[in-house]
């Protein structure tokens, strides 16, 4: 890159620029708009973000004003690109899962699974995966969409001002992370699904909590409906607001709540099932406004089908004590039946004792796992799952060998913030916040 | 592990990265029949990704370092998905030869055009100057209906002479309830695909991010820039040839190597 002379966060004083240009800061804005005024132009170039605390993280917005309207809207990305698909070029099947899971963090589990689905597929192991995994794996998801449901809606909330709604989403997101930390040892981040199964088994008090965590949400959720349902601030500022009909949303590539807002019953859960989900009793829901509100409902009421099938998941999964979590293939799986300790993170003494003071053999063929790790068959799959946003899908590419030689995501939230200028265009700037919030764009799946 | 130890085995590693640089074309001179639109085709096989076969010598990653281990002299055989041949798919997936068998219809000059078929997936090769009338047939044939982009994605295969970068589009029938995959290839001295944007305008951002990881050029594209990388950076980070940089790390006197230059088990 050129050397940088200049302060980088201020406009290049040699760029040639259409117009004057402010810098603003936090300070008054008086004199800006004095100044603007007395030049009388009245078209403005707005930089919201990448720091603004209403652009969901490091969001560019480029905006046109006239006045109060938006006449023009482009999005800046690319602020928080990481290289994590570079990354997992140079590391193992297994430890991919470790950099996937990092993308949207607020859907990790999503990204793992639809990862390791393609692996699996690759590896033509599909049909050999625990149902027991399975079964984990779809409780987990499921208490995924809650959380990111709920920081969708918090921060949403947030945005317009309803800082109630947002101090409650946190308190009960935070609950679900409780849960989440119990089973997998993080918070976020987990790395917790794994080509072959899950890196470890429930620990035996993990169902409790999460029966004691359902109680806790259908005691709570329904504050949300009672805060925000039926408020007339909330409902004008939602309404009408961020409107993309069935046809706009198909040719954008929109998926998720946007889409089914627009009307259709497009969820991959049902329509192409994936981990067992057509063995699930659980609705599909749709709205007919297309707007933010629909979109706000939709996520409510997926909140209350996810309960049911995390119900039907925990019921499954007390019968399964003792079922193996990992493929029963030596050459694919890492030890699985793993203790968890004091910290969190799990350990297996049984292995460790075999590998250790038994067999050679045994400690030779851990080493080679761990280290090199297993090859995976040349081809290429591509398995979506239907993350909270909508469609993420994992273009795994192998050449045979013990790492991916190309793993790139199809982030659910990059589509569909392509949608911000045909949402924010023709609106008021005000609403440009509520129709971006109401895509439910998370940076760190954008840019990846 | 001792200083002298770690030092030996980086030096060892760093002579000769296992993903190093890939000498990018050694003739580009030949490639004079190539002009930007894409004109001349090239070939499928052999040399594709279809159904080839290559045979892997080594381990470890280290060569020309006089190993004695053996494992220099282990060989590893990898199989390409081959060509399917018809029926594509049978019980579930008996729809496969519909489609295809639809697509040439609508478009004869595809002839018999390469299809692979692995784990229960339809990949179909399209060479890159029909792509456009393609796409604009998957979409709007009522039998089609592949009216859903998911998205594009880039693959470089720096081995696959004259093909060396593919584009790859999934595609979503809502209609019909099926997905199927385009594959498009295109030698990196003339890095040009036509754009599926005026098809699908769903791929407007994954054909900026393929221009930008990959630098294939989409023709006919409203506004090919960069999208994550700043706009001035040079290079394409994602293809093999693009190192991926890092700094050793220090843990317990030991030095260990940035990731592309550590042992690799590939």
């Amino acid at each position: 890159m050129s050397a940088t002379t200049h302060d980088p966060y201020s406009a290049d004083p040699s760029a040639p620029a259409e117009g004057t240009v402010y810098t603003a800061g936090g300070a008054d804005w008086d004199a800006i708009a004095d100044a603007q005024a007395e030049r009388g132009d009245e078209r403005i170039v707005v930089n919201m973000g990448p720091q603004h605390p209403s652009t969901h993280g490091v969001l560019r917005l480029v905006l046109e004003i006239d006045g109060e309207s938006v006449t023009e809207a482009r999005c800046g990305i690319g602020y928080l690109h990481t290289g994590i698909e570079k990354n997992m070029e140079y590391r193992s099947w297994t430890q991919g899962v470790t950099f996937c899971t990092r993308m949207d963090y607020l859907t990790p589990l999503y990204q793992e699974a639809s990862y390791c689905l393609g692996v699996e597929r690759l590896l033509d192991i599909e049909d050999d995966i625990p149902e027991k995994a399975s079964v984990i794996r779809v409780m987990m998801m499921e208490l995924n969409r809650i959380s990111s449901h709920l920081v969708c809606i918090a921060t949403g909330g947030m945005e317009i001002g309803a800082l109630t709604v947002m101090t409650i989403g946190f308190r009960e997101r935070e609950k679900v992370l409780d849960a989440f930390e119990l089973i997998t040892g993080l918070r976020m981040n987990h790395a917790y699904f794994r080509p072959g199964g899950v890196s470890q088994d429930l620990p035996d008090n993990a169902l409790d909590h999460v029966k004691d965590l359902v109680a806790w949400m259908k005691k709570h959720l329904p504050e949300y409906a009672a805060f925000c349902n039926e408020n007339p601030i909330f409902k004008r500022r939602l309404c009408d607001v961020g409107y993309m009909d069935l046809s706009t949303c198909l040719a954008l590539g929109i998926t998720g709540p946007p889409l089914r807002s627009a009307g259709l019953d497009w969820d991959l859960r049902k329509k192409q099932p994936y981990c067992g989900y057509e063995t699930y009793d659980f609705d599909v829901l749709t709205h007919s406004d297309a707007d933010a509100y629909g979109r706000f409902i939709i996520r409510l009421e997926e909140m209350y089908e996810s309960l049911k099938i995390i119900e039907q998941c925990v019921e499954r999964l007390e019968k399964m004590k003792g079922d193996p979590v990992m493929v029963d293939d030596p050459k694919i799986a890492w030890p699985a039946q793993l203790a968890l300790g004091p910290d969190g993170m799990g350990n297996s003494h049984d292995h460790l004792r075999h590998i250790m003071g038994e067999s050679m053999e045994a400690l030779i063929h851990h080493f080679k796992l761990v280290t090199e790790g297993f090859k995976v068959p040349a081809g290429q799959a591509y398995v979506p799952v239907e993350s909270p946003r909508g469609e993420l899908g994992a273009h795994i590419v192998s050449d045979g060998g013990t790492r991916p030689f190309r793993a790139h995501f199809r982030d659910p939230s990059f589509a569909n913030l392509q949608a911000m200028p045909a949402v924010a265009e023709g609106g008021m700037i005000a609403d440009v916040v509520v129709a971006v919030a109401s895509l439910d764009p998370v940076m760190g799946g954008v840019d990846r | 592990m001792s200083d002298d130890k770690a030092e030996n085995i980086k030096n060892r590693v760093t002579e000769e990265p296992v993903d190093g640089p890939v000498d990018p074309d050694p003739n580009p001179a030949e490639r004079d029949d190539l002009d930007a639109s894409g004109a001349v085709e090239p070939a499928i096989a052999p040399g594709g990704r279809v159904g080839i076969s290559e045979v892997r010598t080594g381990q470890f990653g280290v060569r020309g370092s006089g190993d004695t281990s053996g494992y220099g002299g282990l060989t590893h055989q990898v199989e390409w998905p081959a060509a399917a041949r018809r029926p594509y798919g049978e019980g579930d997936t008996a729809w496969f030869d519909d489609v295809v068998d639809r697509l040439i219809e609508l478009q004869p000059t595809l002839g018999e055009l390469p299809v692979v078929v692995h784990r229960g997936e339809l990949t179909l090769h399209i060479p890159r100057k029909q792509l456009a009338e393609v796409a604009k047939h998957l979409r709007d044939d009522a039998a089609l209906r592949f009216e859903f982009c998911s998205g594009v994605s880039g693959v470089h295969y720096p081995h696959d002479t004259d093909r060396e970068l593919h584009a790859v589009i999934h595609l979503v029938s809502m209609t019909h309830n099926r997905r199927i995959r385009l594959e498009v290839a295109c030698p990196e001295s003339d890095p040009h695909i036509p754009s599926i944007v005026p098809t699908y305008p769903a791929a407007d951002w994954h054909e900026r991010e393929t221009w930008d990881m990959f630098g294939i050029i989409f023709d006919g594209h409203p506004g090919l820039t960069r999208i994550l990388m700043p706009d001035d950076w040079p290079g394409h980070p994602q293809r093999k040839d693009y190192p991926l940089g890092g700094v050793d790390v220090e843990y317990k006197g030991a030095t260990i190597p940035p990731p592309d230059q550590r042992r690799s088990y590939n």
